[in-house]
């Protein structure tokens, strides 16, 4: 994996705001979608897609491309856009998110739009997609990594869990689990609804290397996809520390904008946001994290 | 008469006639596929032996994958193993997969289109002593309805095998659906065996009523056949192995020439084989019919033979309802 060098932080800073707004416009545009999340979600979403995943958009069937799975489908507008402005399909075909005919559908669809590789929106059964694709691809004796996006909330699905006991009994260590952790999900913040903590012990104790990162830190993105590489005996989980509604102040950490509709004023103020942020160049990265990069060993 | 064209077991209706489960025309199959084919890989949930993948996992230990009792992570990894070149037969008992991972296999594998092969093994409600739980009598109609999804119930072991055999050629996911019983061999090594196409296994002349079937208890409708033939009532008997695509043009054909029908299956009367020739027929050529199997109730444990007379799918109520089904033509 290539080192982060100024130029290309810079570059994914942008672009992460791109496609924040990307999302924002798409959303609003359709009347219905998953804000909160796909915002949230938009800097390790670019990071990978820009930075971390060996891929070619022009043969999205390439058999040795890493393969990305989003298991908590709903936040696809993000992987839509980050599939369209990584050239996968034509940027304009964002605003059909959701209506009739369109290739993008309210919840990712595999074979309807090249880039996706599985089909998902129930929760809790990505991981174990993924684990079977890691598991072809040491069949195979190939060497692309299978990287997995999972949400907090669908920890609460057992199939999760039959797929992370899955995973270490075959040490798969071609896997990489990033889990979404913003702490909010449908009806309230995950502590109150089913508590997950302590996350982190939990992937230890069922065998896995755990990573935490601050998941708006595009450098601990890159550090810990990295260090996930470099790891031979066993599946990684980088647990993503990461705000819901991320850019959009009036969205961030509000579990009621997990799904709620914009209104033609918020989404207006959302891209206003965005766009005034994206003139003066704020840099997210360059404020101290919230999370320490943290690898427990 | 038995269709000398199929090349049948003459000992059909002898006494002392062979008899196997048809699991294990599966497990010999699954073998022949490992040999003939890398890319098959076999996942189990903890039942290796009863559903018969043992041989597999033995000769084939790195292309074989314990997932323990985990139907659910069965079907989905199936699942990414499948749309990554590998053709995936996923084991277990059929109340268990595809009832505990039906959602998964919707999505995953079905609308996912993934490349996956579905065992279903103690259906029907011969199973016998295990009791109700683990009598599958649901799975056609679940996995039937589903976009997608081919549906096949062998008759016999031969035809298990076979039918394995041919899942690997389907592209696309595949119900295979088989029983744990001994049941008697109806084809031999030489029966043809095309999904999709019924077999015609008896015919006589002016036939009265058409006996459609699928799975293991089709023998009790070629004996239903006979007994009706000794008391001069012409029948033929249709073995509908592969319940979708639905072989509708053979179906439509028989049902217009003779009449009336009579559904056979170890299924629930709703949404199984039943509810598939019932959906055909009332399109194209509204024929009376009636159905047997289970009518909407659970079952419970005991012997097959006890259990399948206790439900009215013994030979005796096949045959009176095949003379219901006449007095309605």
């Amino acid at each position: 994996m290539d080192p982060l060098y100024e130029d290309k932080l810079q570059f994914l800073e942008s672009m992460a705001n791109r496609l924040r707004q990307d999302v924002v416009e798409m959303i609003a545009h359709a009347g219905s979608g998953h804000q909160g999340g796909s915002l949230g979600m938009a800097d390790i979403f670019t990071t990978l897609y820009f930075h971390v995943l060996r891929h070619n958009p022009t043969k999205p069937s390439w058999a040795d491309r890493d393969r990305f799975v989003l298991s908590n489908g709903h936040i696809c507008p993000i992987l839509y856009a980050s599939l369209a402005r990584s050239g996968y399909f034509p940027v304009e075909e964002l605003s059909t998110l959701r209506t009739i005919d369109s290739r993008l559908q309210g919840h990712p669809h595999r074979g309807s739009l090249p880039g996706i590789e599985s089909t998902s929106g129930p929760l809790g059964s990505g991981l174990s997609q993924a684990a079977g694709m890691a598991l072809a691809a040491r069949l195979d004796k190939k060497r692309y990594r299978v990287y997995v996006a999972l949400s907090d909330g669908e920890h609460q699905e057992g199939n999760i869990w039959e797929a992370v006991l899955f995973s270490a009994r075959h040490k798969l260590s071609g896997l990489t689990a990033i889990v979404d952790r913003n702490n909010i999900q449908i009806d309230g913040d995950t502590e109150s609804v089913m508590p997950l903590e302590p996350l982190s012990d939990k992937y230890q104790s069922f065998g896995w290397h755990v990573i935490e990162i601050d998941g708006h830190n595009f450098e601990h993105i890159v550090a810990s996809c990295a260090e996930s590489a470099a790891i031979h005996d066993r599946p990684t989980v980088i647990i993503a520390h990461t705000t819901a509604g991320k850019g959009v102040d009036f969205m961030e950490n509000d579990y009621r904008w997990h799904s709620k509709p914009f209104s033609g004023d918020e989404a207006r103020r959302a891209l206003k946001q965005l766009k005034h942020d994206a003139v003066l160049q704020r840099r997210f990265s360059s404020l101290p994290s919230r999370f320490r990069y943290t690898s427990h060993a | 008469m038995l269709n000398h064209r199929l090349y049948l077991n003459q000992r059909l209706f002898d006494s002392s006639v062979e008899q196997q489960p048809s699991r294990d025309g599966f497990g010999d199959g699954l073998v022949e596929l490992g040999r003939k084919n890398p890319h098959v890989v076999a996942l189990c949930a903890d039942l290796v032996e009863s559903t018969r993948v043992e041989p597999f996992a033995r000769h084939f230990p790195d292309r074989f994958f314990e997932v323990g009792v985990a139907e659910q992570n069965m079907a989905a990894v199936a699942a990414g193993l499948g749309v990554s070149g590998k053709i995936p037969f996923i084991a277990s008992y059929a109340t268990f997969s595809p009832g505990r991972n039906w959602e998964q296999i919707r999505t995953t594998i079905s609308y996912n289109n993934s490349n996956v092969k579905i065992a279903g093994h103690h259906a029907g409600i011969s199973v016998g002593p295990d009791g109700a739980t683990h009598q599958a009598l649901e799975d056609i109609a679940t996995m039937r309805v589903m976009a997608n999804m081919t549906v096949i119930v062998p008759v016999d072991a031969h035809q298990a095998r076979l039918a394995t055999l041919s899942a690997a050629h389907i592209w696309g996911p595949v119900y295979l659906r088989f029983t744990r019983e001994k049941t008697p061999i109806i084809t031999t090594l030489k029966t043809p065996f095309v999904p999709g196409h019924a077999q015609v296994l008896w015919e006589t002349t002016a036939p009265k009523v058409l006996f459609v079937g699928c799975g293991p208890i089709v023998y009790h409708a070629l004996l239903a056949a006979r007994e009706l033939y000794k008391q001069k009532i012409g029948s033929v008997v249709l073995n509908m192995h592969t319940v979708k695509p639905l072989d509708q043009k053979t179906l439509v054909a028989y049902a217009k020439k003779i009449g009336c029908v009579v559904t056979v299956e170890e299924h629930q009367i709703i949404g199984g084989l039943g509810g598939a020739v019932a959906e055909c027929l009332s399109r194209y050529t509204p024929t009376p019919q009636e159905f047997i199997g289970m009518q909407d109730t659970f079952g419970e444990s005991g012997t097959p033979y006890d259990l399948l007379k206790k439900y009215h799918m013994d030979v005796f109520d096949i045959v009176a309802a095949a003379k219901r089904a006449i007095k309605r033509a």
